[in-house]
């Protein structure tokens, strides 16, 4: 049944008629993504990419029953745009845009607090489940329906991952994002693939800062013996220098829980087993799995 | 990005916080003016360079005189400071600041960021501030106490009660302390900073609350709104290769090894210098050729790796969807012309039309080398520039 994005899910691409919404939004179309329709400010009543366009996010759901979002808005309006959605009432917001001052996602943060809206992102390449659609900018052609789950901070070390795992497959791709404040963690991602009667395995792809790898592992050494599922990770970073931010927002260490080394022990002593290079996660995956 | 001590205090001063007296000099002629103005019997004379340890680095001296003070500042405008925090080459200095100087009672710790766990902030505390913060936090980290504030609240007047209380204060120099953390943290959230942190945070024998040393950094995604922030930035602290690169909208990241690396991708970029390391090898950069991989920018990426003296071979690691190979082999092998390649050259594409790009890079008669594999183009890159030596 794989997880967040299903044959059930309705989707929208907020900052639809945009650069990116359009040729990210074509690509998910050709992938057989149920879009359903757009939102671009100003521009309700009129068709795009044979879809109709809306004004707001209320709008769109009344009128297609949509239950998923896909932000491409650009850095200064994404928060707004993340909070829009959430007022809306969706199932699922995804927010690609890189960029994002840290104090609006805290506020988003705030706001979201409690309520029933997951977002995944921002500054992620999104959600594909193979077979049936993607929200996002993961190539379609490099994934395979399957059963294992992808988690990912890095969107090309997801695509690394999925290249590896091809002969198993993969039940749902999801990339959480390297921004310091983001919506889904490796703590949430794992709980979905863990309850997802079609996940076998989960691959993990972690980088230095912060320490969300590490929930991650404590999570997995609280899982029981009838829950259990084989776990392999990679933690990008280990040659990195302290104190540089490299590329991603969060991808920096402050201190000594969030190096690269720190974060694989404590995956290791979860029981997952840990690739020393992202080349060989796919092999790890397969020895976790006995295979 | 990060600003200098000074302007971090230009900046507090606005929101209230306790900052003594001072100015900044470039040159020591300048001086002669300040040391009048402050009028004050002891001066501290700080190096300004974007780097923590500057004390024990010879970048601080407490002076009195005005004889003393304009010597100082003559020798420190100029010279080198080296810390742990720089490179091994250190940093040359630009700028002096002169402030007033303290008899000093405690020197607390005091520091604000954001709180990745939570999604807040944090605000970190201690008894034993000072020079020595690192090794108390290392030594006696039950020393260092922390204040978590729920994502978009406010800090109130309560939760900096409890932390002046914490740092054991009483009286009328707890509520000139409270009233200055209640400031910094406003001046945090409002300027969109990633951290402010004031080290020593101090009680004066007078029993003043001043803020003696501050480092800030800030939210680079949110410049484009704190103009005020981003007109700070002091291009001097920057490596060249690094201004240029920012220029061309490349993440990029000088670091110490001799292997040249252009990736697509933060996380696979960071892969990439990990297997290089894997194999024996040392990544003399990070570099991430953001958004889509373009022919023209993977030639200016390649452009300015190849300028960097250290480099004595180059990695290409793209593993792009949508691009089209053969399209970013021609734009390599015409930045090969460009800068008459000489030096090793190891090429990984993955996309479309890899043959045709592969075809390219081969009959291009240049030493550059196609390969398959990420595995195979660490391990041959690592060979090649240990053969060259």
């Amino acid at each position: 049944m794989a997880v967040l994005l299903t044959k059930e899910s309705k989707v929208i691409c907020q900052g639809f008629t945009g650069a990116q919404g359009t040729f990210h939004s074509e690509r998910a179309i050709d992938y057989n993504t149920n879009i359903v329709g757009g939102v671009t400010p100003e521009k309700g009543g009129t068709k795009h990419l044979n879809v109709p366009v809306f004004n707001t996010v209320a709008e769109a759901k009344k009128k297609t029953g949509c239950n998923a979002s896909g932000v491409f808005v650009p850095p200064p309006f994404a928060a707004d745009a993340i909070l829009e959605a959430v007022e809306a009432e969706l199932d699922l917001v995804v927010c690609i845009t890189d960029g994002i001052p840290t104090s609006d996602m805290q506020r988003v943060k705030r706001e979201m607090k409690g309520c029933k809206t997951r977002l995944v992102g921002p500054n992620c390449p999104g959600v594909l489940t193979p077979g049936i659609g993607k929200i996002g900018i993961i190539p379609g052609h490099i994934c395979k329906p399957g059963r294992i789950g992808v988690v990912s901070r890095s969107g090309t070390l997801s695509y690394e991952s999925a290249v590896q795992t091809a002969e198993l497959g993969q039940s749902t791709i999801i990339g959480i994002g390297g921004d310091p404040v983001n919506g889904t963690n490796f703590v949430d991602a794992l709980e979905l693939f863990l309850d997802d009667d079609e996940t076998d395995g989960i691959v993990l792809i972690g980088e230095i800062g912060g320490t969300a790898e590490i929930d991650g592992a404590e999570f997995i050494k609280s899982w029981s013996g009838k829950t259990k599922k084989p776990v392999a990770a990679f933690v990008a970073g280990a040659a990195a220098p302290k104190g540089r931010k490299l590329g991603h927002a969060g991808a920096i260490v402050n201190s000594g829980a969030e190096t690269a080394d720190a974060k694989k022990e404590a995956l290791k002593s979860a029981g997952v087993t840990v690739a020393d290079t992202i080349t060989t996660i796919g092999h790890a995956m397969r020895k976790a799995m006995k295979i | 990005m990060d600003i200098h001590e000074y302007q971090a205090k230009q900046l507090l001063t606005k929101f209230g916080v306790n900052v003594p007296p001072g100015e900044v000099v470039y040159q020591t002629h300048e001086a002669e003016n300040i040391v009048s103005w402050l009028n004050e019997d002891k001066i501290v004379v700080k190096a300004q360079v974007h780097a923590g340890g500057r004390g024990k680095a010879g970048g601080i001296e407490v002076c009195s005189g005005d004889e003393e003070v304009i010597k100082t500042v003559d020798k420190m405008i100029g010279m080198k400071i080296i810390t742990p925090q720089t490179s091994e080459s250190g940093k040359t200095v630009r700028r002096v600041y002169l402030e007033k100087g303290y008899d000093i009672q405690k020197e607390l710790y005091l520091c604000i960021t954001v709180d990745r766990e939570t999604g807040g902030n944090t605000i970190i505390f201690s008894r034993k501030g000072g020079e020595n913060i690192e090794e108390v936090s290392e030594k006696t980290p039950d020393e260092i106490h922390n204040m978590k504030i729920a994502p978009g609240s406010d800090l109130l007047t309560h939760h900096a009660r409890t932390i002046v209380y914490n740092l054991g204060l009483k009286g009328a120099v707890a509520k000139k302390a409270q009233k200055n953390i209640l400031a910094v943290y406003k001046a945090f959230v409002s300027l969109d900073a990633a951290m402010i942190e004031i080290n020593p945070f101090a009680v004066t024998k007078n029993e003043d609350v001043v803020i003696l040393d501050c480092k800030a950094s800030f939210d680079d995604n949110a410049l484009y709104r704190q103009r005020i922030v981003a007109e700070m930035k002091d291009e001097n602290e920057y490596d060249p290769l690094e201004l240029e690169a920012a220029r061309h909208d490349l993440n990029y990241v000088k670091l110490d090894g001799n292997i040249g690396l252009m990736v697509n991708g933060a996380g696979l970029s960071m892969a990439t210098m990990d297997i290089i390391k894997y194999y024996g090898g040392e990544a003399a950069n990070f570099m991430d050729v953001a958004g889509a991989a373009t022919p023209e920018r993977v030639a200016a990426a390649f452009k300015l790796i190849y300028k960097d003296p250290d480099v004595q071979g180059i990695l290409i690691n793209i593993f792009g969807g949508m691009m089209r190979c053969n399209d970013i082999a021609t734009g390599l092998v015409n930045a090969s012309k460009e800068v008459g390649l000489n030096k090793p050259l190891v090429v990984r594409l993955e996309g479309t039309n890899v043959d045709m790009g592969k075809d390219i890079l081969i009959n291009s008669g240049f030493p550059i080398k196609p390969v398959d594999t990420m595995e195979q183009a660490a391990q041959d890159v690592v060979k090649m520039v240990e053969e060259n030596k």
